[in-house]
């Protein structure tokens, strides 16, 4: 078998081998290459003492078995000893933090909905129910039971609701029950953040005074 | 092949054995075969409210072990001949019973009768598991009290958990002079909270405690409100389309005159 490209870079450093594996071909190709610069092309450098390697993999993302298969080609060479292999971040989990996910449905007594992330829910959370977020609460709809926003301790998560008749309202750690006059307000939608670790309501027209990003009128 | 209908609350005390117990009697009244099942074991009450307590002779954990067979269990009602009753055990409790077993008794009720109707017991344990196992449809009884809306919104979601799609809601015991004057949640409130299809309301009525004690439905009696809302929801059942019934007081004589007169 004979592979002329050259996928798979071999550079010695001071204390092993570094592996730069290209970004661009096929996952497949570059499994082959790997496996044929072990077993023919290169087997003079890779005898002898342990040697410390470095995987480089530029920009491509791979799956755990992927990076398996990967790995057990390399340990067919008894003296390879991997000391890192360097894979960008899951792009995955990049987008769960930004970006805001759309649930609908209805939240009812006893029931729980968790997610990570910002999470705009279209429906009611009735009396008993309960939300609970990493990012933002937006709910489209009536909030008459409890509702978590910032979970893992982030003060800066708002909760907003169409109907805002909450049994009681936690952002990071911050508990509050509504006070009396939360409900004698307009029926104007409404949103509750923190401010100086103390719960406070306000319309959501108001959101942006909090949120200077989500103005998308800036300036004239 | 007949429908197994579960009447089932949350909470205690709304009256789920006495709208089983009349919804079963007006089917029967309306000409179809019924069967009612009480599925409150310990605690049984269907059979006192139908006033066949003295007809006993096996119960439900007969069948389910074997002891008899399923027709020998059931007690015939003293009125109709297309009414029959499958009582609960008394002796034992909720756990001496598995769904599986009331999934297998329902189904063979099914082949006999055009209605089945399931009357659960309190709670969100072992007894509602057991009776909403072979329901195809449910009917959920609440009162317009808080405590007792929070808990039919539980038992909806558990419902719905267990693919029992679209339960049907009773509003029970509603005294048109308390929600008038606001201090009774009104129909709106409810279903606002809930969110499911209404079947019915049902008037709070003395007449549906007079009729429990003497064992006899109150649908009999066609001079209680409460009979009527029974009957609606019968019919409404069976698919008809019944408009609800007015829940205010029935005005007097002279101020009815003054109100044809214009001057009222």
């Amino acid at each position: 078998m004979a592979v002329k490209s050259n996928h798979v870079t071999i550079k010695g450093i001071k204390d092993g081998l570094v592996f730069l594996l290209d970004d661009e071909c096929n996952f497949e190709k570059l499994l082959d290459e790997l496996r044929y610069k072990l077993e023919h092309s290169h087997q003079n450098i890779l005898t002898g003492p342990i040697i410390h390697v470095d995987l480089k993999l530029g920009t491509r993302h791979i799956s755990e078995e992927q990076k398996q298969e990967m790995l057990d080609i390399l340990k067919q060479k008894g003296n390879l000893l991997i000391r890192s292999v360097e894979i960008p971040e899951d792009p995955e989990a990049a987008v769960k933090d930004s970006g805001i996910t759309i649930m609908s449905g209805m939240v009812r007594s006893g029931q729980v909905l968790h997610h990570e992330g910002d999470l705009m829910f279209l429906g009611d959370v009735n009396p008993g129910g309960c939300i609970t977020c990493s990012g933002d609460i937006y709910i489209l709809g009536a909030l008459r039971g409890m509702a978590h926003a910032g979970v893992s301790g982030n003060v800066e998560a708002i909760i907003a609701a169409s109907h805002f008749a909450p049994t009681q309202l936690r952002i990071a750690e911050q508990i509050s029950r509504p006070p009396d006059e939360w409900e004698t307000r307009e029926t104007s939608m409404e949103f509750a953040y923190l401010q100086d670790n103390a719960m406070q309501i306000d319309k959501i027209t108001n959101i942006v005074r909090l949120r200077r990003d989500f103005n998308v009128f800036k300036g004239v | 092949m007949g429908e197994a209908i579960v009447v089932t609350s949350g909470k205690g005390g709304v009256g789920k054995t006495t709208t089983s117990a009349n919804i079963g009697t007006a089917l029967a009244l309306l000409g179809k075969k019924v069967c009612l099942v009480d599925t409150d074991i310990g605690l049984r009450n269907l059979d006192v409210v139908m006033g066949l307590e003295n007809r006993i002779i096996y119960d439900l954990c007969d069948v389910a072990e074997g002891r008899c067979r399923l027709n020998q269990a059931l007690v015939k009602d003293k009125r109709f001949d297309e009414l029959y009753m499958l009582p609960a055990a008394q002796t034992k409790d909720k756990n001496a019973i598995s769904p599986e077993q009331v999934r297998d008794i329902i189904l063979e009720l099914k082949k006999e009768y055009e209605y089945v109707i399931i009357d659960c017991p309190a709670g969100i344990e072992q007894g509602f598991k057991n009776a909403i196992a072979g329901a195809d449809k449910a009917i959920v009884v609440t009162t317009p009290e808080n405590a007792a809306v929070r808990d039919a919104d539980r038992v909806i979601g558990l419902l719905e958990g267990a693919s029992i799609q679209s339960p049907k809601l009773i509003l029970n015991r509603i005294r048109p002079n308390m929600v008038k004057s606001g201090d009774m949640l009104d129909l709106e409130d409810v279903l606002q909270v809930l969110n499911i299809d209404l079947i019915g309301i049902v008037p709070d009525d003395e007449y549906v405690i007079k009729a429990a004690n003497s064992g006899e439905p109150t649908v009999m009696n066609p001079d209680s409100k409460a009979a009527i809302a029974y009957r609606n929801i019968a019919r409404r059942i069976l698919g008809d389309t019944v408009p609800l019934m007015h829940l205010d007081q029935k005005k007097g004589m002279f101020t009815r005159f003054k109100k044809i007169f214009g001057i009222g």
